[in-house]
């Protein structure tokens, strides 16, 4: 019984190295889709085949002296609402089934360039819009931790495909926690960044002033080595920060003696009392690292839930304006071209993405865009200040990632409301633009994954990354008891 | 006595947002769909207590301004790989049905 490295970092050394090959690190992840895949369904698509070929050619690289890149030989699982040339991007939206994109996102074609070997694309909630990943036109994904229970959403296909070892790293997408809450719920880390820092060009848009691409690993290592790769300017992203990639590998062995860490003192209420509890215990091991706990205030936190689901479905309404039959996806023919939009939409749209839809265009509509939508960007700016003097307090803010674990399949689905209510704690970030990822932090009494938040303001993501790795090495140190 | 959240948005205020937003709805989904929205609409109701007279909308997180690059041909997409992913075509264009309605 051969053992292979299991982290993307290790997998990369050894096969730079020549000591393991691409192919067997890519055969031993199949083996595992191979088993469990069909209980799990991570994936909307598995590419074994290209997969093949680019970790061959990896070995080949290698073989002839010299060097794949940084990711070499690495397994990626990329959400399926990110654009890969020639293969098939659905969204989990029977609107798009069939589409193949003439082009690769940017994330794509970096990944590829450093080594990367991409096996699939997951499933997530039909255009990113849920969380549990229920709302796919091709079927729920389940929790590997316990397949009762969903996995969080929308990312939850590549949350469950890194818990499940079908590959060490997967990228997904955060409009409003749909890359933290799932990596919460699987037991995974999971990096929503800077708006800004990680190119959306190729990343189906979803609500355009709050999307952004970011990381799923099993450490905290993994997802800054990912992170280094995908970031800097890319000029084909107009709202790409202009600067070079994040550096964060080297802050990860720092300690957090002296750093002050916020505790919200008015932070929403209905989290679960063993969710509160590790946050405690978080709390404690950072205070005994040698940080500074602080207290501070976000009065206007709450109201993240309105603000957002007032501008994410307006944008979203705007967005998916261009799914028309026209010129790609599914159409249903008519007589005219109106009642062709109509009948395509009504067809090819699922009901969590009707109902965004129509949420959006009655908050943008004459006579209710002052009462909902211009009342949601102003307080978009004041929760942004809120967060503004906290910052001031605090280098970091914890919180919980979901308030609860992971819930039964079925247990919301009838009330889009509950489901929205998940969110509470990660669309505050999204509406502030800033960073902030989910540390699997020990388990609830009933086994189930909880993972802390560690957030940070603009650009903070190597305080942040600092945090997570002291968390990370609490955890390791005690096995998750304290 | 109606129940005070269902006013918050009518059948016929959902059916015309259907008809802005290009989507074919049942009775069925109207009815579904104006109890859904009014229970959002209820709760989003929570940011009436606000005084936001002097606040300034916040549209985007970071403060870019419009981003100009030189004006330079570069590559584009190929029109044949662009036109394999449309539903009907026809001398390298997309087609569509009629535009001018045969309805109202």
């Amino acid at each position: 019984m051969v053992s292979f490295p299991s982290s993307a970092f290790d997998i990369a050394e050894a096969v730079r190295s020549g000591s393991v090959k691409a192919a067997a690190i890519l055969e031993d992840h199949l083996g595992r889709i191979a088993e469990r895949e069909a209980d799990i369904h991570a994936f909307n698509l598995v590419t074994a085949d290209a997969a093949r070929v680019i970790a061959a050619r990896v070995d080949d690289v290698v073989a002839a002296g010299h060097d794949p890149g940084p990711l070499a030989g690495v397994p990626i699982a990329l959400k399926d609402n990110m654009c890969t040339r020639g293969v098939p991007t659905t969204c989990s939206s029977r609107i798009l089934e069939g589409w193949k994109p003439p082009y690769d996102a940017t994330v794509v074609s970096r990944l590829a360039e450093l080594g990367a070997v991409f096996v699939g694309k997951t499933n997530l909630d039909e255009f990113a819009m849920g969380s549990s990943t229920e709302n796919s036109a091709f079927g729920v994904t389940l929790n590997p931790r316990d397949t009762s229970r969903v996995a969080g959403g929308s990312s939850g296909g590549s949350a469950a495909a890194v818990a499940a070892a079908f590959a060490p790293v997967s990228l997904g997408s955060d409009t409003g926690g749909s890359i933290r809450q799932p990596a919460a719920l699987c037991g995974v880390v999971g990096v929503k960044p800077t708006y800004g820092t990680v190119s959306r060009y190729g990343l189906v848009a979803f609500a355009s002033s709050l999307d952004q691409i970011g990381p799923f690993s099993v450490d905290v290592r993994d997802s800054a080595l990912i992170l280094e790769s995908i970031s800097g300017h890319d000029p084909l992203d107009s709202t790409s920060i202009p600067q070079g990639p994040l550096d964060l590998l080297s802050v990860l062995d720092q300690d957090v003696k002296g750093m002050r860490i916020g505790r919200i003192t008015d932070m929403p209420e209905g989290a679960d009392p063993d969710v509160l509890g590790r946050l405690e215990a978080a709390f404690d091991a950072l205070r005994a690292a040698g940080a500074t706990i602080v207290d501070v205030e976000l009065p206007t936190l709450k109201y993240g839930i309105t603000a957002y689901y007032l501008i994410a479905p307006a944008e979203a309404s705007s967005n998916l304006a261009r799914y028309d039959g026209v010129r790609y996806g599914r159409r249903v023919d008519s007589v005219d071209t109106n009642s062709m939009y109509m009948a395509t939409r009504a067809a090819g749209f699922g009901d969590e993405v009707k109902r965004r839809i129509m949420l959006g265009t009655y908050a943008l509509s004459a006579g209710y865009y002052d009462a909902y939508y211009g009342k949601a960007l102003k307080v978009r700016r004041l929760i942004s200040d809120d967060f503004a003097r906290a910052y001031g307090k605090a280098d970091v803010l914890l919180t919980p990632t979901s308030p609860i674990p992971a819930f039964n399949v079925g247990e919301k689905a009838d009330d889009p409301l509950a489901m929205y209510l998940c969110d509470v704690y990660t669309i505050p970030t999204n509406l502030a633009g800033h960073p902030a990822m989910s540390v699997p932090f020990g388990d609830s009494r009933d086994g189930l994954p909880i993972g802390v938040q560690v957030m940070a303001s603009t650009l903070g993501e190597r305080p942040m990354f600092k945090v997570a790795a002291a968390l990370e090495r609490h955890m390791v140190a005690t096995g998750g008891r304290s | 006595m109606p129940d005070p959240s269902r006013e918050r948005i009518s059948a016929d205020a959902v059916a015309k947002v259907a008809r802005l937003a290009r989507l074919d709805v049942s009775d069925d989904e109207i009815a579904r769909m104006t109890g859904q929205l009014a229970v959002m609409l209820e709760h989003f109701a929570d940011i009436d207590s606000l005084d936001l007279s002097d606040v300034a909308p916040m549209t985007q997180p970071y403060p870019l301004a419009n981003v100009l690059r030189d004006d330079v041909v570069m590559p584009s997409l190929d029109r044949d790989e662009v036109l394999t992913n449309a539903p009907a075509t026809e001398d390298g264009r997309f087609r569509v049905p009629p535009i001018i309605g045969l309805e109202g």
